[in-house]
């Protein structure tokens, strides 16, 4: 089996992509640095860095600590605001015939029903990641998916506006007692798919300082650290859902990597931090998952999906 | 809107010298042609700690020198000073192994199109991209003087075949082991007035690029400034980097230092809100 002839196609709901590694939301900024590396459309997509209705400057710095294996971030969604990312970003990422995810951030339940309206009249874009988990606003009240009835709320508002043509996808968190239960409740208020998973909530303490580093005093783990939480996430949700779709990430930078979140029930991967230490991960991650597909005697990638779930 | 400087590349760069100078490490890699397209003020973002490091960001260095021979073709050298874990492990690299580099990134210091009278302002290691950027500035006629500064003389570094290109050299030190007693500041109004100094360049910690600002603008001097902010990936898509900035319009935005930076006029960086809650920006 050559590893060019598996078909590394992949769905989410009814989006169609054709190779399943995709950037992070908030690893690929809206794509044009990366794009000075590889080509964007030779990737499955660009998920865009989550965008909220108004321009946000974000969290003061230091916003940033490595830690073994991972970094610590405090971005607090600085951003453009919708309006113009929708004029610049996109037009831009659908130039260069890159498929385009859009992540989108609110305050409030309806701030996500306004944010979605605007999305559902800009054509060329293939799915919604409605990013219910960021770690970094102000009050941690404010992360909706710690809680199954306002993660509810949230994607209830945008499925009034969406009406099934492109997909929503539910980012969660993995810092809850049962991600099963979060997921269930955003399916049944109309999530087409789940995003799996956020960063996870963490601190480090300067020692000269002698107290929290992150200007936000608390930030998101990310990088390989990650990655069997998002795994065990992954493979849980894959049992007690198995049909619904899931964009899996938190920790991949390479093919066997990835290859182990699509075993686990992803049908794509999003790739986040190894960006950061590596321009061309996404795009080499994605030729080591088709080689490594090949050597496993898979001729589709939607044979691998879910594998280790076999009886 | 700024974007990644469009000569960047990834690539395997062979380290061919690493040599300890005083407090710091001089290492030289072999880059190839790209070494044409890196100027005084560019960085380089350097992956650390071999295939299964458990540092997994790039670290950046600014460029201090570029050349081109025969033997290892295009080079660029670096002054590493080897504080944190990535650091040490790159001062720890034998001659001869091969490590993956991205360069050249960020903008470089703007150059006058007519010579000009400039003064140069180094904190600590951050004086060795001042020495490449005097030699350009010295090819075009302009007159070059030097302030370094650190606490004790051992972290200054002026190396002997960088002073060529210097008109004059003052150096301070917090503890007067080195030069005069005193900070880079100490002098300085006196020696813009005296020298007619019509542009500063500096590069060094966040206080000095602060003070050396303030007497700047008192005395309507353009004054490029190359930050030092703490980056995860170097090419723009981390947002972690940022710096509060006044733009034309008086509105203040957190720009990244490695895209919009790092040379940044140092009038438009608002140094007393940066690492203040953004709440309070105008």
């Amino acid at each position: 089996m050559s590893a060019h002839s598996v078909d590394i196609s992949t769905t989410l709901g009814n989006a169609w992509f054709p190779a399943p590694i995709f950037t992070a939301s908030g690893c690929a900024s809206s794509g044009k640095e990366l794009a000075q590396f590889f080509p964007l459309k030779d990737i499955g997509a660009v998920v865009t860095k989550s965008v909220m209705n108004k321009p946000r400057h974000g969290r003061p710095t230091p916003r940033m600590a490595e830690t073994p294996s991972g970094m610590l971030n405090s971005i607090g969604l600085q951003g453009p605001g919708i309006d113009a990312f929708l004029a610049n970003d996109v037009p831009w990422l659908l130039a260069q015939n890159a498929r385009v995810i859009v992540s989108i951030a609110g305050e409030t339940a309806d701030e996500y029903g306004v944010l979605a309206r605007k999305l559902r009249s800009t054509p060329g874009i293939s799915a919604i990641e409605v990013n219910i988990s960021c770690p970094n606003v102000e009050n941690r009240g404010l992360v909706f998916a710690t809680d199954r009835d306002t993660s509810c709320r949230v994607i209830d508002s945008v499925r009034k506006v969406i009406g099934g043509e492109i997909p929503i996808l539910a980012k969660l968190t993995p810092d809850v007692t049962n991600i099963v239960d979060v997921a269930k409740g955003v399916i049944d208020s109309g999530a087409d798919g789940l995003a799996l998973i956020n960063t996870v909530l963490g601190m480090v303490i300067n020692i000269d300082t002698m107290r929290p580093h992150l200007g936000g005093k608390t930030g998101g783990l990310s990088g390989p650290a990650i990655r069997p939480i998002a795994v065990r996430a992954i493979y849980q949700v894959r049992e007690a859902l198995p049909t619904v779709p899931i964009l899996g990430m938190g920790g991949v930078s390479s093919g066997r990597d990835a290859l182990e979140l699509i075993l686990a029930g992803a049908s794509g991967v999003s790739v986040g931090t190894a960006s950061f230490g590596n321009p061309t991960a996404v795009i080499s991650i994605q030729n080591e998952l088709r080689e490594l597909l090949a050597q496993r005697g898979f001729t589709s990638l939607k044979q691998a999906i879910g594998y280790a779930h076999r009886v | 809107m700024s974007t990644i400087n469009k000569a960047a590349l990834q690539r395997q760069a062979t380290l061919i010298a690493n040599k300890r100078i005083g407090a710091y490490h001089q290492i030289i890699f072999s880059v190839g042609d790209v070494v044409r397209h890196c100027k005084p003020g560019n960085f380089i973002a350097i992956a650390v700690g071999g295939d299964s490091s458990k540092m997994i960001l790039r670290r950046a260095f600014a460029i201090s020198r570029t050349s081109e021979n025969a033997q290892f073709g295009g080079t660029v050298e670096l002054i590493v000073a080897p504080h944190g874990s990535g650091s040490k492990w790159l001062c720890a690299q034998q001659e001869g192994t091969e490590i993956d580099v991205v360069v050249p990134l960020g903008k470089a210091f703007g150059i006058p199109t007519e010579p000009a009278n400039a003064l140069l302002i180094g904190g600590g290691y951050g004086s060795a991209p001042l020495f490449g950027l005097a030699d350009v500035l010295k090819s075009r006629g302009c007159r070059v003087d030097m302030v370094l500064g650190a606490s004790v003389g051992s972290k200054i570094y002026a190396p002997m075949e960088g002073k060529r290109s210097v008109n004059s050299l003052k150096i301070f030190t917090e503890d007067g082991s080195m030069g005069e007693t005193g900070r880079v500041t100490s002098q300085l109004k006196e020696i813009i007035t005296e020298r007619e100094v019509e542009i500063i360049y500096s590069c060094g910690p966040m206080a000095m690029l602060q003070a050396v600002t303030e007497i700047a603008s008192s005395l309507g001097v353009i004054h490029q400034a190359s930050v030092e902010e703490a980056m995860a990936c170097g090419i723009g898509i981390c947002m972690t980097c940022v710096l509060p900035i006044r733009g034309e319009d008086g509105t203040v935005s957190m720009k990244r230092s490695c895209i919009d930076g790092p040379v940044m006029d140092g009038a438009t960086v608002c140094w007393d809100l940066v690492g203040k809650s953004t709440e309070n920006f105008s």
